[in-house]
Formats: structure tokens, sequence, C-alpha cells
């Protein structure tokens, strides 16, 4: 029978099924980080019950860790990492700490180390988990206690998902990139309309992308409300992994391959829902509300919620320009900014801090700005630097800090002060997500080292050449 | 996990979709270590707001909380669903719910009970009425009765079973433990682990 790339993954996993139950999946992966775990591992205790398989099982220190050299200051914070040390020695978990030379973003750690491979099952407690669908695995977020299900037996009892065509064709104009794309997806299908949906994103201009544009788009796909999204792999995608820690080599890697290359949609599979967009047609998009759907084109101006037809989605957007301090018909290139982010498990990776490099080489970050740039882990920091990366940033005026989730949710000192406004590469613009009362623009890499140069939402399209000093 | 058959308090009227869980529990709350304690966060930025609902005396005791549609969307926190419950709330009715709230409130015991939206709209207007009306919620009928208004609401056959019974998953899949033990045996050679 023709299936999906999801359906497919789906079936592989099956180890139990029966009449009027949940399928019973295995997970090849479970990723664990400091703040959805500790009451998991409690769970585990009180029931006297091991971690079934710690050999598929990795944690690391993410959320709560300090971007500035030092140690983790709110005892609160220091206490939540302490006890996932703690649960990983006592269950046998390997985990990487602070200060590790493989510490980072979780969902920057599993891609990066080759653990993340097509066709796989994997789980964390993250809804941002999604990233990893980007190589073809079916990836999701979980609760804790789903968390601690997965420690316990390595399966979570699952309602198969319906399936959603992302369709993409046509070539992307420069300085549109993947985060564009997949902000455009949201605003066009909106925050609840993936919704027990896998996505599959296809089409031309998808193939295109590289592997980590993949994860910038996968990564998104919760935003609209789907639990996971994927891209079936191909030659990017084996190239990708290739000499990876733990990717699979002489003969094994020969037949990982051959199984890969099974992880598509057949021809005449059919979809749940499809939705198609034209590759062409996309420029750079920001948001201008409160969540992820609630974005324009630059372009463009905040929109008039009057003009809205839905009566709920007029009330959400009137409410979100009282939030964000905003007038509608004002241009969105207009818009000033007291901060810009480049970083998180959505644009935290080599090529996202290469983009921005390249915008802000030769220029310098506005007066009254100030730029966070947070590598995603601790190997893309070093890759940077060995690409002198860093120099660009801070010969800018940005500052450049060490790996974590930073800015994208403030659990960390890195944090909006009330009514400061950001534009950041991250994933949410939740209100009072960067920090109480702060207000959040959701751009990419290229949009934000552009905006950092002009103190206004800006494209580099929008910037004066650099002028190159002529020598005597 | 306790069994839930029907819940009789007093309806919340929540104005408000997309109520995303930054919303219901904002990050900088999450850091505890237990399961208990989450009502301080509840709805925190909101709750600094006088006219937000939860700080009329009328609704502060309330266990029925009626939402906008896109409720729990964002974060997978299960944070949200302990905020909720250690605040007093057993049940939230919506038109719409996110897929990973959806499950983490199954798993703890908090009804996600879908309603249409006319007839969430209509729920609203009561409670906003007649504040303080009491609302019952019967799980065996999958009915949502308040004044003269009864309302059915859907929620997945396995997990109202779940409920009713009051049974946990982890004890449910154990069951099954020589079906995993079978199919680890079949996974391929290549597979990765984390400590090879």
């Amino acid at each position: 029978m023709a299936g999906t790339l999801a359906e497919k993954v789906w079936e592989q996993h099956v180890v139990r099924r029966g009449e009027g139950e949940p399928d019973l999946l295995y997970i090849d992966l479970h990723l664990l980080h400091e703040v959805t775990s500790p009451q998991a591992f409690d769970g585990l205790r009180l029931a006297g019950r091991p971690v079934r398989r710690p050999d598929l099982t990795l944690a690391t220190e993410d959320h709560n860790v300090p971007t500035t050299p030092g140690p983790i200051t709110d005892p609160v914070s220091r206490t939540q990492v302490e006890t996932l040390r703690r649960n990983c020695e006592e269950f046998g978990v390997t985990i990487y700490p602070m200060g590790d030379a493989e510490q980072g973003i979780v969902h920057v750690v599993g891609p990066q180390l080759g653990l993340t491979q097509p066709g796989a099952t994997i789980v964390c407690g993250d809804s941002h988990t999604s990233t990893h669908g980007a190589f073809g695995a079916l990836a999701f977020g979980i609760g804790t206690s789903e968390v601690e299900h997965v420690l316990a037996t390595q399966t979570l009892p699952l309602k198969p998902f319906r399936t959603m065509a992302i369709t993409v064709e046509g070539e992307l104009a420069p300085g549109v990139t993947a985060k564009d794309v997949v902000l455009a997806v949201i605003a066009k299908i909106g925050t609840g309309g993936g919704q027990g949906y896998v996505l599959e994103y296809r089409g031309s201009a998808i193939r295109a992308l590289s592997m980590e544009a993949r994860m910038t788009v996968c990564n998104m796909s919760i935003e609209a409300g789907a639990r996971a999204g994927m891209i079936a792999p191909d030659e990017t995608t084996f190239e990708y992994l290739r000499g990876r820690d733990h990717a699979p080599t002489g003969a094994d890697w020969d037949a990982a391959v051959e199984a890969w290359r099974e992880l598509r949609s057949d021809d005449d599979a059919e979809f749940d829902a499809e939705v198609v967009l034209d590759a062409a047609s996309l420029t750079p998009f920001v948001t201008w509300g409160t969540n992820p759907g609630q974005g324009s084109p630059l372009g463009e101006a905040v929109p008039d919620p009057e003009a809205m037809g839905d009566d709920n989605d007029k009330v959400a957007a009137q409410r979100a320009l009282e939030y964000m301090g905003l007038t509608a018909g004002t241009p969105l290139r207009d818009i000033h900014v007291d901060t810009v982010f480049v970083g998180s498990c959505t644009n935290g990776r080599i090529e996202d801090l290469r983009a921005a490099a390249e915008v802000i080489k030769g220029r310098r970050v506005a007066d009254g700005v100030r730029m966070l740039v947070v590598p995603g882990s601790a190997r893309v920091r070093l890759q940077a630097e060995g690409e002198g990366l860093d120099r660009v940033f801070t010969e800018a005026g940005a500052e450049w800090r060490l790996p974590g989730c930073s800015m994208c949710l403030g659990m960390n000192p890195d944090q909006l002060a009330p009514g400061e406004r950001s534009a950041s590469t991250s994933n949410r613009n939740f209100e009072g997500r960067q920090g109480k009362g702060g207000r959040t623009h959701l751009v990419s890499p290229l949009v934000a080292a552009a905006t950092a140069v002009r103190g206004t939402l800006s494209s580099p399209a929008d910037l004066e050449p650099v002028r190159v000093e002529e020598t005597v | 996990m306790e069994k839930f058959t029907t819940h009789t308090g007093i309806g919340v009227p929540l104005r408000r979709s997309n109520v995303d869980t930054d919303q219901i529990i904002p990050a900088v709350y999450l850091k505890r270590v237990t399961r208990s304690g989450f009502e301080d966060g509840l709805f925190a930025a909101w709750r600094n707001d006088e006219t937000f609902v939860l700080n009329d005396p009328t609704f502060a005791a309330g266990s029925v909380l009626v939402a906008g549609p896109d409720f729990g969307t964002g974060s997978s926190r299960e944070h949200a669903v302990w905020a909720l419950m250690n605040y007093g709330f057993r049940v939230v009715i919506s038109s719409r719910f996110a897929d990973i709230f959806r499950g983490n409130s199954g798993k703890q015991g908090l009804l996600t009970a879908q309603c249409s939206q006319d007839d969430v709209e209509l729920l609203w207007k009561l409670l906003e009425n007649e504040p303080g009306t009491s609302v019952t919620v019967d799980l065996e009928s999958r009915t949502v009765t308040a004044g003269d208004l009864v309302a059915s609401f859907e929620v997945d056959d396995y997990t109202r079973w779940r409920l009713l019974e009051g049974l946990d998953d982890i004890s449910l899949s154990l069951r099954h433990e020589s079906d995993i033990t079978v199919y680890e045996a079949s996974r391929p050679a290549w597979k990765p682990t984390v400590t090879a």
C-alpha cells in the first residue's frame, strides 16, 4: 500500500497494535535537558523502576545555563542543573554538562553528533524536537509524564497522526532563507493549522536547502501546531551524516543508506491535507504580533485588525498590537529595536552565524542597540571562532557568548527588560517570552544582522555598501 | 492517577484565543524540581492586571476554565498542567487544544473537554452574566451542564477510559514488556547508541 514518509517511519516502530488502543511505538533516541526531566526521574525512583535503555538516552544542560563565563548564580537554576547531573549519575545516563566540549542546545547536539538519523523515532521533553525531522526522522516533543514513560519503557503509546504535505516549489530569491519560508508557512496555515498533523515539507525549494536550513524549517513546525515536521532524506542528508561520530561506518553505512533511500512518500501516497507555496513569491518575513502566525513580509506595514474577517483574529491582533506597542499602518521597516538576538535551536548553527557575520562584517551595530550572538553548542562556538566569526561580531560591537538557549526564553540572565523590543532569530514571540514585558519580532539571521546595523527592522538589501578603504 | 467521572465547580470565562503555555506559566517559574507549588506562576503576567478574571473574587475559586480556541499552544512544558491543577482546575473547555498540552493533561487527570465554539460562546455569556455559576462536566455522558445549557464535548475514547479508570500509562505499557523485548531484538545493528 502506498504510504507517506511519516507513515513508513511509524510502521517500522510499532511494538504492539491493539484494537481500540493507541499503537505502542519504539523510541530510538531520547534526549533530555534539565527543565522537563526532574519530575520524571522522581517518578522512576518512587516506582523503583530503572531507565530501560540508558544507551539510547542522552542529556545536556541548555535552558538555564549562563552565556557569560562563570557558574550559575541563580540558586534555583543551579539546583535544577545539579538535579539533572545527580539523576544521570544515579540512572547511568550520559550527560554533557556546562563546559563540556559536547554541551549545547539539545537539538543542536543530536544532529552534530550524528545521533539524529533518517527513519529514527526521536523524542525529548521539548516542543522543538521537531527539528530532527529534517533528517527524515519522526521527532516530536513530549511532556514530563511521557519522558518518564520513555525512560521506563523506551516506548510511547500514540494515536496515529494525520499527514499534511507542505510543498514549496521554485527558487528562493537571494536574501530569502529557510526562516522566511517557515514563517510564511505559519502565517498561511495559522498556529492551529497543523494540530494533529505531521507536516512533510517537499518540493524543489526544500530539496535545495542545506541540512541546517532544513532543521530551521522543521524546528518551527510546532509553531503551526504540528508536533512534527519531516523532510525525506536525500544525498544532502547522507553527506551531512557521513563521518559523524555516531554515524554508521563500513558495511553498516551501506546497509543504513540502503534503508534510508526507501524513506520517501510514495508518488501515489495520499496526504490528509496539502498546502502549496511558491518559493519565488517569498520575501524576508517578520512577525509583528504575539504568536508566530502573526507575521508579514518585511516590506509591508503593521496590519489593521479592523480589516480582519475572523472575530477571534481581530481581537487577538488588537491585543497583540497593544502589547507590542504598535500602530496599524506603520511600515515594518520603521520599527526600532533595542536588542538583536542571534541564536537558539532555530538559528544557532554555524551557517546561521556565518550568514549574520557576512552581513555585519565591516559594519557597526547601531548606537543604542545591543546584539547578542549565542552559538547553539560548544562545537559551533569553536568552529565559529576557528573561522574568525567571533571577531567579526565583536569588532562590529556585538557580544559573543557561550552556548545555550539564552534569550530565546530567558530562563538564564539573558532577558529583555519590560517594554524592550527585540529582533530575534528564535522561534516564539509570545508575550513575555524573552523577559516580562519584552516585545519580540521573529526574524532570520540575515534580517537580524541588518536590523542591528540600522536599528530598525531591515534586510541586508537596505544597507549601504561597506566602504572599502583604499590603500595608499 | 485519581479517577475522573464527573466534576462540578465554578466556571471561569477566559475570553482569549491562542493561550500558549508561556502565558499559562512563564519560563522563570519552571525551575522547581517538584510537581507541586506551580499555582503561583499560573497566568503570572495576566494576574498583575486587576481586571483579569481570576482576580475577581467570584471566580478565584473556579475549577472549570472555559477558554478560546488553540488553548495550550507552544512549549511542551507539563508545568502548565501542574499549574492549572495546583491552582484547583480540573477541567479546561475549549474548541481546540494543542496536541502536546492535551496529551499532558490526559496523563495528569486534567480533563480537556472539546466543545464547539458556539457552545463556548454560550458558556462565556452565561458565566459573565451570572458570575459564580457552577458547571458540571460528566465524562461518562460527555456533557457539560451549566444553568439551562447542556452541551456535548469530545474526548478520545482511550483517554476517557483511562481517566474513568484512573489508570497510569506506564504500568499499562509494561504489561507488554515481552513485546518490547522482541521488538528490540529486531532492530537493525547499524542503529546508533549514545554509548558506542
